[in-house]
């Protein structure tokens, strides 16, 4: 991986790297990756993909009501409220 | 009454019984040893001396009433710090939730408290249970109790050092990719791995959704069984958790099983085995060939492929996971921002690089770039394939095994430190346990006689999915 590939990566990981983490990250990626590559041994000709170790369907519940997080317990971890949303920047009118 | 830490499960749960000790007792040694042993050990990394005496004594009280206790009977036992308790820290071991307090409890909480457990506190993990070291935590190291210039193991290494060091008889980890067994094995404790959808994720901070399991870590089988029946069954809250019966593990674990037949890998016993670990399990498999096993020698071809599908499959979930840590809803934000020149993106950016260690971010690259466009298909599909191909080897082997015996890992307990550079090297000790994660399957780690060196070895027995009591009656044959 080049340099401006793991830049690429981390950008769409949403992580600010310095270009020391970019440097190593890269190096180190591009090792495991390389190495990896021993799956192209494998015979997968018309194998279904496992994304999950047991076959289940659609699991369905009753459409029924409940009780949710009362909203002070939903916000008493974050960062920033005005006790009753979470608050973030403002995000219109700002730069790209 | 000696000391309870060297008293088996079953006689803590007898003397519970018999009068002859208290929930509070357990739980006031317990506290003791936490109090002189944790400073060097550090497996504990929260604890609520508190809320663990008065439940204690409000189950001494019912019992002196002649109530009915429920199956833990008042034994005090830790949580993997990557479990959801309701109001106590639930860290990861990550500066991203340092501060992070559920607001809920997690199944298997629920069901500890509802089966009479003491929950003591929370244990040490690697950072977002990604590792097999218990070094990279922001709460520190913690040390292997056989030997405190060794690891534990990981990434459950706080939990299986708190019971090999007496500090609790049972424990809870999790197991993605060998994060229960490996640990077990390197401090010479049970540790299981269920089936995959046997207990219900519902509070457990996700890692990799497909792969994670949380299980048992014990002194002894009959200890592992027993958290087992307490946490085993099927919740709604987890749509991957599985409506099937539950056996009587406690029964399975007291119950010898005639006519084993132990299935044997003959590439497990190549080059990077340890001498000592594979004389070892060559000792404990001639031991059950004595007591009237059959060995039957099987091939599982794509298991040496397990290693490279896991470090595309974990990573990828991880990433994907992951992404909810954004500084907005909970956990670290960073302060680092500036209205004026930085947008939300920065934000999320600058929070999550502070947050995570090197090893989470390691992971989240890694599977963010076999997610994106263009790897997609060579990397993460592909590994999928490769999935179902490991599967079936288990399939075809299981129609001829009960179950399958071989080794936990390479080697006994890492030197601390000794691998922190190089994150392949460690990735590849995982081979022999990543395998039933893939498949779903269960797997157990029980301690043999230790090595020379006075490191503990593990035997790992696999078997087929929900065949527990198959694997705890296997194991109750040594110990």
């Amino acid at each position: 991986m080049d340099i401006e590939e793991v830049r690429k990566v981390a950008s769409l990981a949403r992580l600010s790297l310095s270009e020391e983490e970019l440097a190593t990250y890269g190096e180190q990626l591009t090792r495991i990756l390389g190495y990896v590559k021993v799956l192209d041994e494998v015979d997968i000709e018309g194998v279904d993909p496992m994304p999950h170790a047991v076959d289940l369907q659609n699991v369905f519940r009753e459409d029924a009501e409940t009780e949710s997080l009362p909203r002070e317990d939903a916000l008493s971890n974050a960062c920033k409220t005005d006790g009753q949303y979470f608050q973030v920047p403002q995000i219109l009118d700002q730069k790209d | 009454m000696s000391d309870p830490h060297s008293l088996s499960t079953a006689d803590l749960i007898a003397r519970l019984n018999g009068g002859e000790t208290t929930s509070r007792a357990l739980v006031e040694h317990s506290l003791a040893r936490i109090a002189e042993l944790n400073p060097t050990i550090n497996a504990f990394v929260s604890t609520d001396a508190e809320s663990a005496l008065a439940a204690a004594d409000a189950i001494d009280a019912r019992r002196s009433a002649g109530e009915s206790l429920g199956l833990l009977q008042g034994l005090p036992l830790g949580l993997k710090d990557n479990i959801c308790r309701q109001g106590a820290a639930t860290t990861c071991g990550s500066r991203m939730l340092n501060n992070f307090q559920p607001p809920y409890d997690a199944h298997v909480v629920e069901r500890i408290q509802a089966e009479d457990g003491i929950v003591i506190g929370k244990l040490n993990l690697d950072e977002f249970a990604m590792g097999s070291t218990t070094e990279t935590s922001v709460h520190g190291v913690t040390r292997n109790p056989a030997n405190t210039d060794h690891t534990p193991g990981g990434s459950s290494g706080g939990s299986a050092a708190a019971v090999a060091a007496g500090m609790v008889p049972l424990a809870l980890g999790s197991d993605t990719g060998g994060s229960i067994r490996q640990p077990a094995s390197f401090c010479g404790v049970v540790g299981l791995k269920p089936t995959y959808g046997r207990v219900s994720r519902y509070g457990l901070v996700a890692f990799a959704s497909s792969l994670d399991q949380i299980g048992p870590l014990a002194k002894d089988t009959y200890g592992a069984a027993l958290l087992l029946q307490t946490i085993a069954g099927h919740d709604q809250r987890d749509s991957t958790s599985v409506d099937h019966p539950v056996d009587n593990y406690m029964t399975a674990a007291t119950t010898a099983r005639e006519n084993l037949r132990i299935g044997v890998v003959k590439d497990h016993y190549t080059d990077g085995l340890s001498d000592d670990v594979r004389a070892a399990i060559e000792s404990q498999l001639e031991a059950y060939k004595s007591a009237g096993a059959t060995l039957v020698d099987i091939e599982l071809p794509h298991a040496k492929y397990a290693v490279a599908t896991y470090y595309l499959i974990a990573p990828s979930e991880a990433s994907s996971n992951l992404a909810r840590y954004d500084g907005i809803h909970y956990g670290h934000r960073s302060e680092q921002f500036d209205p004026a020149t930085d947008n939300l993106v920065d934000l999320y950016c600058q929070s999550r690089a502070e947050g995570f260690g090197p090893e989470v971010k390691r992971r989240i690259m890694l599977g963010t770039y076999a997610l994106s466009a263009g790897y997609y298909d060579a990397y993460y599909l592909k590994a999928l394939k490769v999935r179902r191909r490991i599967r079936e080897d288990f399939d075809k082997a299981f129609q001829h095994v009960d179950v399958i015996a071989g080794p936990v890992a390479p080697s006994t307990a890492f030197p601390i430190g000794d691998k922190a550079d190089d994150p392949l090297a460690l990735y590849l000790s995982d081979i022999y346990t990543l395998s039933a994660n893939l498949a779903g399957i269960p797997g157990i780690s029980i301690p043999l006689a230790a090595a020379p060196s006075g490191l503990p070895i593990g035997l790992q027995l696999q078997a087929p999915a929900f065949a527990e009591s198959t694997l705890l009656a296997a194991a109750s044959c040594c110990g």
